[in-house]
């Protein structure tokens, strides 16, 4: 396939408030591959432009579900069967003095699951991204709140989406190369 | 936060102490003298691995000096930046937001010292990795009964998961400082470690998940991990160890002594930096009263501990609290009931807790006071145990100090660097606090 000469079109706005009801338009005009960003989680935002599927919760469960399970039967298999040591007469599987262990292994599987999780579903690190062509983007780690529809969007037609932004109160609206 | 503040100025006032401020004289003087330090650590580990842990002062009876002091002290002090950061997270106590940053670089820095003392107690520090269980040519494995192999999870665990969670908070604020920074080298090495953030709804959705999902399970962690400290002690026979009470009243000391390191840490940096405006007078008062609540409870635990000496019956408990009052060691008990107990009860004074002045010294003398716990609870309980024949003293050397303080200038070092390079107020989380940053229906 050929690769599109443009990546899409981006509106600057002034707001949060601007930004989230402006996603909301946009979204219900038909857009689907829409994306905003901005200096700061902003409530609601992620839903306006059509996110729902967050599957960071469950990669921490299966993190910390595989550490609680390794941990815990890496040491039954050393206490029992690889190396098992007769300490004052305790039973070789003395569970409760494994819980702590098996705890924090827990904790270190779902915290890392969880950081590098959420970086891979972000599809982080990636240094290049065509909306840093930009120049203005800049501010978005500052001060400002940027509004993108996809050119791999359907309805997406470079002066239709233009006019689309321009209406929402968007400004200084730039096509983004690829 | 003062108002007066937009997305613009807040993101000007924090990124510009890193990006332009000019590097005054009082910081390479103050870092120069860290490093100072920091080498003499250096030179007194060196002389430790060439010499062997007998240039210590540690002797049968006393196995443990100054290494377990110092490590528990600095871990304790660490719990702190993990409790703002994570527990006030997640109790929405939004002013956390202006020192959660450098309270989670304290955490780091001072886990970091205390990582060292273990290490280098263990006799042989270029085997310290035989404490994981990894497989290998001897067919042997850790004891998974013993607290000493909990303490090595727990501590790495609190190790690993405190640094990610820094970074973590740190990546937006490293985008703003590579969007914002004028010299090339600086915005290609922020560039780097901020991973091409670029602030995408969808990213700040998975971040915010994670990120609270980080506080939901750091929260848990670090109070497992003076509880596991504490074992290292509780589970042990020695009369002055073996007592219930030493969990909770391990994690109430460690949050006493870090947000007194807090203290002292952001009274200087606030006024240094001119940063009133974000770390304000309710930050100072809010941590002198989470000080003053856990000391209550640390006096609470030291109550238990006479009040059971007397109560169990057993006659080496009643020794251990007698051998406190009486003993050798009896200037160093009263100087830690002075310290944790007695002094810090100005912080009822509402006056008091305004004046950043006597915050500062209230803070060091509770800083003094749990290093004397730890020292209480190490060397006057192991110096006179069940026979008195083999009862001794301990003295520590020059080595012993000299590690010690030279922790302290690793620490004060890393902070240096730390307020140079990296934001030391949360950028993103500051802006979240502006009232703007609401979204009007």
């Amino acid at each position: 396939m050929k690769r599109a000469p443009i990546y899409g079109t981006m509106a600057e706005f002034d707001s949060p408030t601007a930004l989230v009801a402006a996603a909301h338009s946009t979204h219900e005009a038909g857009y689907q591959k829409v994306d905003a960003y901005s200096p700061f989680p902003i409530e609601g935002l992620a839903e306006a432009v059509g996110f729902h599927k967050n599957r960071v919760p469950l990669v921490t469960l299966i993190g910390g579900l595989v550490g609680s399970l390794s941990g815990y039967l890496l040491q039954y298999w050393i206490s029992t069967s690889s190396y098992p040591v007769n300490v004052g007469g305790k039973p070789y599987h003395s569970w409760p003095a494994f819980i702590i262990v098996t705890f924090e292994i827990t904790i270190l599987f779902a915290g890392i699951s969880a950081v590098f999780g959420m970086l891979a579903l972000n599809g982080l690190p990636m240094p290049y991204h065509p909306v840093f062509n930009v120049p203005r983007f800049a501010f978005a780690t500052k001060d400002r709140f940027f509004l993108i529809v996809f050119a791999s969007d359907p309805k997406y037609s470079p002066a239709e989406t233009r006019r689309f932004l321009e209406s929402l109160g968007g400004r200084a609206i730039s096509e983004v190369p690829d | 936060m003062e108002p007066g503040y937009t997305f613009g100025t807040v993101t000007d006032k924090i990124g510009s102490i890193v990006l332009t401020r000019p590097t005054s004289n009082g910081w390479f003087l103050g870092f120069g003298v860290a490093f100072l330090l920091t080498m003499m650590m250096l030179y007194a580990i060196a002389y430790l691995f060439v010499k062997g842990v007998g240039i210590w002062g540690v002797t049968i009876p006393i196995g443990w000096g100054f290494a377990i002091i110092n490590f528990v002290w600095w871990i304790g002090i660490g719990h702190a930046g993990t409790l703002i950061s994570a527990i006030l997270l997640l109790l929405r106590q939004s002013w956390r937001n202006s020192i959660n940053r450098f309270a989670e670089a304290m955490t780091l820095f001072a886990v970091s010292a205390a990582g060292i003392f273990p290490l280098i107690h263990v006799g042989r520090p270029w085997l310290a990795y035989w404490l994981f269980p990894y497989p290998n040519s001897m067919g042997v494995w850790p004891q998974f009964r013993s607290p000493l192999i909990w303490d090595v999870f727990a501590v790495s665990t609190y190790a690993t998961i405190s640094l990610l969670f820094w970074f973590v908070g740190l990546v937006p604020d490293l985008a703003t400082l590579r969007d914002r920074s004028t010299n090339r080298a600086a915005k290609i090495i922020y560039g780097i470690l901020a991973l091409g953030w670029r602030g995408s709804a969808r990213h700040w959705d998975r971040y915010e998940t994670a990120y609270l999902l980080l506080a939901g399970l750091a929260t848990p962690l670090v109070l497992s991990v003076h509880t596991v400290v504490s074992f290292d002690f509780a589970v042990g026979i020695v009369p002055g160890w073996h007592t219930t009470i030493f969990p909770p009243y391990f994690v109430a000391g460690a949050i006493y002594s870090g947000f007194a390191m807090v203290l002292m840490l952001a009274i200087p940096i606030r006024k240094l930096y001119g940063l009133e405006d974000f770390i304000t007078e309710l930050h100072l008062q809010n941590a002198a009263k989470v000080m003053l609540a856990t000391g209550l409870i640390v006096g609470y635990g030291y109550i238990i501990e006479a009040f059971m000496g007397w109560y169990s019956g057993n006659r080496y408990d009643a020794f251990t609290l007698w051998n406190r009052l009486h003993g050798p060691y009896r200037w160093e008990y009263y100087a830690l009931l002075l310290c944790n107990i007695v002094i810090p009860q100005v912080l009822w004074i509402r006056k008091l807790r305004s004046r950043p002045i006597a915050l500062f010294f209230v803070s060091l003398v509770v800083l003094v006071g749990m290093w004397l716990e730890r020292f209480i609870i190490v060397v006057v309980s192991l110096h006179r145990d069940f026979l008195t024949s083999s009862w001794g003293m301990y003295y520590p050397t020059r080595w012993d100090w000299m590690t010690y303080i030279g922790t302290i200038g690793m620490f004060l070092a890393a902070m240096f660097l730390f307020v140079r390079l990296l934001p030391m107020i949360s950028i993103f989380e500051m802006r979240t606090l502006l009232p703007e940053a609401e979204v009007k229906e």
